[in-house]
């Protein structure tokens, strides 16, 4: 008890006197989450109206198989992006293995599934009739779905809010593609990961407890929106 | 001249027939209204004239256009429209912002949008709710937010799909009073389907009665309610008196009929022996307590079996050797102290009956 309660007066601390170090970890966990949360939403929030608003074979299938990946592990997303991007890989020639863009990569394909069906259940949940609606008033398919889109705006950004979550969390895939370089890929959880394996219990408390801190400012700036 | 014409139009849903053979002439300017009971296809047929579906064989003509099935052009033809639900729907954004929808998505000026939702928001008394956001409106009100957005397009055609069916009183007043505002002026072409017959009454020029998927007759309004052209449309008309006879003589246009347990005079062309039906609209009949010397050639003696008032007319049921219902005024209630048993004379005019022939069964 007394550990976590050290950890918070740590926190306190390093956040109030803006430990340089502290500064730079928590300032690219956030960069490189925020830009793979605004990434993913880019392709999915438009992928999932297309899929949405069409009608094919298979549509059950794939609504079934992107839920299915929500629980895809992240050393796995870590390993498929390694087996990609490292030297002996097919896109080993990119030379990006161990940098922040190979880590942006690894969260945009874990959290592409969670974006893509939040984004396909959101906008199932704006009736029939406002859809019609929308049409009736003279709006073409495009702008019918904009209409749709912003019916839906809060459970899309709860679809975004989620995906962001997700990214600025996970471990597995951000040391695997990353490595925990220091001053280059290390973020907040592989940070945490690495001092507590270090018996750092107060930094490692502190850093969870600036994460959070973290994901709290994004939520109220999203939810301001 | 008309504005739609629909030929030989046909729908389903799945494997159940919606529209069986429509053929339907809409004139620009004029007031249609679609009537028929829950389920009868009045609102398939306004979402296939809306271009929100696709008939499954027929055709659809706008202005003498014939519609596509598919491609560009409906969007097109669709924005010469506009179609107000029969549930309430508003978007989530304010009661301006509803309103401006159609035109935004029309591409129109910003400060035309500003002048003419403003102008439209006056005139449904929405104007001190411009910022509010719509979802928080009553039902009246939000089914106004619909019906300024549909107007302020100024479609040409504009469709409503019984707009008054989900409101209280005062606000189905409001919504009818600024339809037969819209019909006025005169630029709208005006299609309605309503389950209200009062409300069509009022509010059409002419009236298209959909019973299970046909259009079984279309007339002005006058016609349809007092010569309905077969018994199902009578019994939806509100036509409570239908009497099966039998004409026993016709005198130049004057028949008599036998209608078992007394004989009733009509004017009308039937050769005698015809089987018909009788009919005589409830408002047309009226009472008294002693056979008194009018004009009316029909009289029969009964007692009452029923009274039921609602708002200013109530409802007499009587009992004539065969059943009569009339519907009179509250005062004449009162002066009558008409009630259950009380003796009376019902009387009617033989041009107030209506005759139907009897189809062999």
């Amino acid at each position: 008890m007394a550990e976590i309660w050290q950890g918070f007066l740590k926190a306190i601390e390093l956040i109030v006197s803006l430990d340089p170090e502290v500064m730079e970890i928590a300032g690219r966990s956030l960069r490189i989450s925020v830009t793979s949360c605004l990434l993913a939403s880019f392709i999915c929030i438009p992928l999932g109206s297309l899929i949405h608003f069409h009608n094919f074979r298979g549509k059950r299938a794939v609504i079934n198989i992107i839920q299915t990946f929500f629980s895809l592990p992240t050393v796995c997303v870590g390993l498929f992006v390694f087996v990609l991007f490292s030297r002996a890989g097919p896109l080993g020639g990119l030379g990006i293995m161990f940098t922040p863009t190979a880590m942006v990569i690894g969260q945009m394909i874990l959290i592409t599934p969670i974006l893509l069906g939040l984004t396909i259940s959101a906008l199932s949940g704006v009736s029939k009739e406002i859809v019609d609606t929308a049409i009736s008033l003279g709006a073409s398919s495009f702008q019918t779905t904009v209409a749709v889109l912003r019916e839906a705006r809060y459970a899309v950004l709860a679809a975004v809010t989620m995906g962001f979550g997700r990214a600025i969390a996970e471990v597995g895939c951000a040391i695997m593609v990353g490595g925990n370089i220091r001053g280059f890929t290390r973020v907040i959880t592989t940070a945490i990961s690495l001092e507590t394996s270090k018996g750092e219990l107060e930094l490692s408390i502190a850093l969870g407890i600036i994460l959070l801190f973290l994901a709290l400012i994004v939520n109220v700036a999203l939810n301001r929106l | 001249m008309s504005l739609i014409e629909v030929v030989g139009l046909n729908h389903r849903y799945g494997e159940r027939k919606v529209l069986e053979n429509i053929n339907l002439n809409i004139n620009k300017g004029e007031a249609f209204c679609l009537i028929g009971s829950t389920g009868a296809g009045k609102t398939t047929l306004l979402r296939l004239i809306d271009l929100l579906e696709t008939p499954a064989s027929g055709d659809i003509y706008f202005d003498g256009l014939c519609i596509p099935k598919s491609g560009r052009q409906r969007l097109e033809i669709r924005r010469r429209m506009a179609f107000v639900l029969q549930k309430p729907q508003v978007f989530n954004l304010s009661v301006y912002d509803n309103v401006a929808s159609g035109l935004r998505w029309r591409r129109e000026k910003k400060d035309r949008i500003d002048k003419k939702v403003n102008e439209i928001l006056e005139m449904v008394g929405l104007e001190d709710y411009r910022n509010r956001n719509a979802r928080t409106l009553s039902g009246g009100e939000a089914q106004r937010v619909a019906l300024a957005r549909a107007m302020v397009i100024e479609p040409e055609i504009l469709l409503l799909d019984e707009p008054t069916a989900n409101l209280d009183p005062g606000s189905t007043a409001k919504i009818e009073q600024l339809v037969s505002y819209i019909s006025e002026q005169g630029n709208t072409t005006i299609i309605m389907a309503t389950h209200d017959m009062p409300q069509g009454q009022h509010l059409a020029n002419r009236i298209g009665v959909l019973l299970d998927g046909k259009i079984v007759q279309t007339g002005d309004v006058e016609q349809v309610f007092r010569s309905p052209q077969d018994e199902e449309v009578a019994n939806f008309v509100g036509m409570e008196n239908i009497i099966e006879g039998v004409v026993t003589a016709n005198n130049e246009g004057m028949v008599t009929l036998d209608i078992g347990g007394g004989a009733i005079q009509a004017v009308s062309d039937f050769p005698v022996g015809e089987r018909v039906y009788v009919c005589v609209r409830p408002e047309d009949i009226t009472l008294a307590l002693s056979r008194t010397q009018s004009s009316a050639r029909n009289s029969f003696y009964g007692k009452i079996t029923q009274v039921v008032s609602f708002g200013p007319l109530t409802r007499v049921e009587m009992d004539c050797g065969f059943r009569l219902v009339s519907l009179v005024t509250k005062v004449s209630v009162e002066e009558l102290s008409l009630q259950k048993r009380k003796e009376v004379y019902a009387s009617f005019k033989a041009t107030g009956v209506h005759l139907i022939k009897r189809r062999a069964k």
